[in-house]
């Protein structure tokens, strides 16, 4: 079991060696992921595990990869999509173009469960979603649009309950236990690094998608957060957050109006 | 009890159940003081959906403010925390919860083995660990961290559990200070209550 002092260390290291930054994440997750991949990965002593990520950076990117979380799932909250359907792209409806970002996408599930909504609503083809995460490797992993096939009969529910009519399997095509979707929804995608921590706003967005990525960092980080999201929101714009997420510790709450019952706020000055 | 003359006032308890484990919440709730001299942190397998019935079938037992935790709430003395569906609940060492929706454990989310570590890791000696009526091994690591960090464990007598796996597995592998059955459990809950 790593000690505090240890974590400062590693902590320091990733900051001093290789920029990374996650001195304001959340302590408790980070210690346990830091158990996981010292359990995982086998390392006789913290000295070495320590040594490896100063010396190795192809490691580095292995211990990244584990320490934050790249969970993610389709059609996740399903009545969360729902409102999305009914209550915000139905608005978003009436604008020529329509910009998306997907802050912290992970492996990219909830990318492409936007790109069907989008397309069911047809505003695909006047939409644009960026898709960003400080991970390189889950970001290769979105942009393909290839998935393993054995969740497909979950997200296909969770499809169904969001409001989804159509037959969920017509979206992809299934090979050797992985599914690939459509490529037409790929080309409406940007995938870039994009480091919360550490790097500014590049575009004004109608909708700003971050669910679970601020329940890793503390109020401080999340403070910071919340302020580059205000700052890329156009007028009116949307920032839909995780089920147990909330702006009830940040200054902005007062300039945002919550959609009723939805971890959705809309920009109101 | 004698026991807690020598350990520090308990600050924080947390409960963790599977099967069975919400009818032993809910005859043990009534019973319990309305002003708790600690925070009450409870963590129980259920289906992964985001609404808050539990919540609420809970809250009308107790006169206690009871909680569905948010990320980042406080921890207060007093005050009952439900661990929400699908989210590990982790508490920060200046008493703060954090969520994580990372994988699974033991096929569980919340896992009580997370939250038992991760508290055991913040209180040390003022925890105190509950394990209650369930079919799986989760608790057992759990019980095993507060225990090395100087916590008192107690767990449901099996016997009298819908579902004796859980307990029974935390009696194997941990030194456990008591085995109770629920008025046990009530009498036990109330001697760690310090008056003001």
């Amino acid at each position: 079991m790593i000690e505090e002092n240890e974590v400062d260390l590693l902590l320091t290291d990733l900051l001093d060696v290789y920029g990374y930054d996650f001195t304001h994440y959340s302590r408790a997750s980070l210690k346990r992921r830091i158990n996981r991949i010292w359990a995982l990965d086998k390392f006789p002593s913290f000295a070495e595990l320590r040594y490896r990520i100063r010396s190795d950076a192809d490691y580095l990117r292995r211990f990244v990869e584990e320490l934050t979380v790249n969970v993610t799932e389709m059609f996740r909250d399903p009545q969360f999509y729902k409102a999305l359907r009914t209550e915000v792209l139905h608005t978003l409806a009436a604008k020529p173009f329509i910009r998306i970002w997907h802050a912290g996408c992970s492996t990219g599930e909830e990318v492409f469960s936007m790109a069907i909504l989008l397309h069911e609503a047809n505003l695909l083809h006047k939409s644009l979603l960026y898709a960003t995460d400080l991970n390189p490797e889950v970001l290769e992993t979105a942009r393909k649009g290839i998935f393993s096939l054995a969740p497909m009969k979950q997200y296909s529910e969770s499809y169904i309950l969001s409001g989804g009519i159509y037959d969920f399997s017509s979206y992809y095509t299934a090979q050797y236990g992985y599914v690939k979707f459509r490529t037409d929804f790929a080309e409406k995608m940007v995938f870039s690094t994009h480091n919360l921590v550490s790097d500014r706003s590049f575009n004004e967005f109608d909708l700003i998608m971050c669910r679970n990525v601020l329940i890793y960092f503390d109020k401080a980080l999340q403070q910071r957060v919340m302020n580059l999201f205000d700052e890329s929101l156009g007028p009116l714009g949307y920032l839909a957050l995780g089920a147990k997420e909330t702006l009830k510790f940040s200054s902005l709450q007062p300039r945002f109006k919550q959609l009723d019952g939805e971890k959705i706020w809309r920009k109101i000055s | 009890m004698a026991k807690n003359k020598l350990t520090p006032a308990c600050e924080a308890v947390v409960i963790g159940g599977s099967t069975g484990s919400i009818e032993v919440l809910l005859s043990l709730l009534p019973h319990l003081p309305a002003s708790l001299s600690f925070a009450l942190i409870i963590v129980v397998h259920r289906k992964n959906t985001a609404d808050s019935t539990l919540a609420n079938l809970l809250s009308l037992k107790t006169n206690s403010p009871l909680y569905e935790v948010d990320d980042k709430d406080g921890i207060k003395p007093g005050n009952i925390y439900l661990a929400p569906a699908d989210y590990h609940l982790l508490i920060e060492k200046n008493r703060v919860f954090a969520l994580d929706d990372s994988e699974k454990i033991n096929y569980s989310r919340p896992s009580i083995d997370v939250t038992f570590e991760s508290a055991a890791d913040v209180y040390g000696p003022a925890l105190v660990g509950i394990l209650l009526s369930g079919a799986n091994a989760d608790g057992s690591l759990g019980m095993t961290a507060i225990k090395k960090a100087g916590g008192t464990l107690v767990v449901q007598q099996p016997e009298t559990a819908q579902v004796g796996f859980m307990p029974q597995q935390a009696i194997l592998t941990n030194d456990v200070d008591y085995v109770l059955d629920v008025s046990g459990l009530i009498a036990f809950l109330n001697s760690l209550n310090s008056v003001y």
